[in-house]
C-alpha cells in the first residue's frame, strides 16, 4: 500500500491516487474522495498566486496522527492524504483526501472528519498574492466549529 | 537549559526562521513567550498576550503549560490555514 500522507509540492491525480488506494482490497465497497482547489478570488479581491508554508516533520506526523484517528472513530479500510507545498495559481488542485470502506457512511464521514481535522490542526499556512499585495489567509472559526461536530476542541482561529 | 525555537509565516517573516535562548530549569512554553517578549520589540508586538500565536514542542501542538526540556524543539506559528 501507498504511504498514507505525502505532502509535496507536485500535483496528484485523483483516479490513480484512489486506484492505488483500493488496490487489492476487495472489501471495499466505498470510496468518498475530497479534493480542494485555489479559487481566483477571496474576500472581494482577485487572487492571482497562493503560497503554501508548512512545518516539515510536524506536518506529516500530524496528518498521520489524523488518520490514526480516523481509523479508531470510523469503520474505514484505508485512507490517503496529499498536501501540496509551494506555489500554486488558481484552479490548482491544493489538497486530496480519499478514504475507503466497505459501506458509503463511514466513508464519508472519515472524510470529513479528516478534512475538518486537517484544516484547524494540520500546520500548513496559506498566503495569498493579490492585485493590492499579498497577505496571510486568516483562520476562520467556522473551520473550529466544523471540528467541534466531531467532539473535538480546535482553539485555532480563537 | 538551551532551547530553539523555530517560527513559521507571519512570525517568520517578522522575527526570522530561527533563534535559541537558554531558560531556566522549570521553565514552560508559557515562560518562554514572555522570555521572548521581554527580548525586545518586534518580539513584543508579534507574539503580545492577546494574538493569536499557536505552539508546538517537540513538532507536537500544545498548550503554554507544557514544561520544556533541555534542547527542546520549540514552535510558535499563526492560527493554521491549510486544506
Amino acid at each position: 500500500m501507498a504511504e498514507r500522507v505525502s505532502v509535496r509540492h507536485a500535483d496528484f491525480d485523483l483516479s490513480s491516487e484512489v486506484a492505488a488506494l483500493r488496490a487489492g482490497d476487495a472489501g471495499v465497497g466505498a470510496v468518498v474522495a475530497f479534493v480542494g482547489t485555489v479559487r481566483d478570488h477571496s474576500s472581494g479581491k482577485d487572487v492571482n498566486r497562493m503560497e503554501l508554508e508548512h512545518y516539515p516533520g510536524m506536518t506529516e506526523a500530524a496528518i498521520d496522527a489524523m488518520i490514526d484517528a480516523a481509523q479508531q472513530r470510523f469503520d474505514i479500510r484505508a485512507a490517503r492524504v496529499v498536501h501540496r507545498i509551494g506555489v500554486l495559481e488558481p484552479a490548482d488542485q491544493i489538497v486530496l483526501v480519499a478514504v475507503t470502506s466497505a459501506h458509503r457512511g463511514q466513508a464519508f464521514q472519515a472524510c470529513e472528519f479528516l478534512m475538518d481535522y486537517l484544516k484547524t490542526q494540520a500546520p500548513f499556512w496559506k498566503k495569498e498574492s493579490t492585485s493590492e499585495g499579498s497577505r496571510w489567509v486568516d483562520a476562520r472559526s467556522s473551520d473550529d466549529a466544523a471540528l467541534q461536530r466531531w467532539g473535538l476542541s480546535s482553539g485555532n482561529a480563537a | 537549559m538551551r532551547i530553539h525555537i523555530r517560527y513559521f509565516a507571519s512570525l517568520r517573516e517578522a522575527l526570522g526562521p530561527l533563534e535559541s535562548l537558554d531558560m531556566p530549569a522549570g521553565s514552560t512554553l508559557a515562560s518562554l513567550r514572555d522570555a521572548l517578549i521581554a527580548s525586545g520589540p518586534r518580539h513584543a508586538e508579534v507574539l503580545a498576550r492577546g494574538r493569536a500565536v499557536r505552539c508546538a514542542l517537540a513538532q507536537r501542538l500544545c498548550d503554554e503549560g507544557t514544561p520544556l526540556v533541555d534542547g527542546a524543539e520549540v514552535a510558535f506559528f499563526p492560527p493554521v490555514t491549510g486544506g
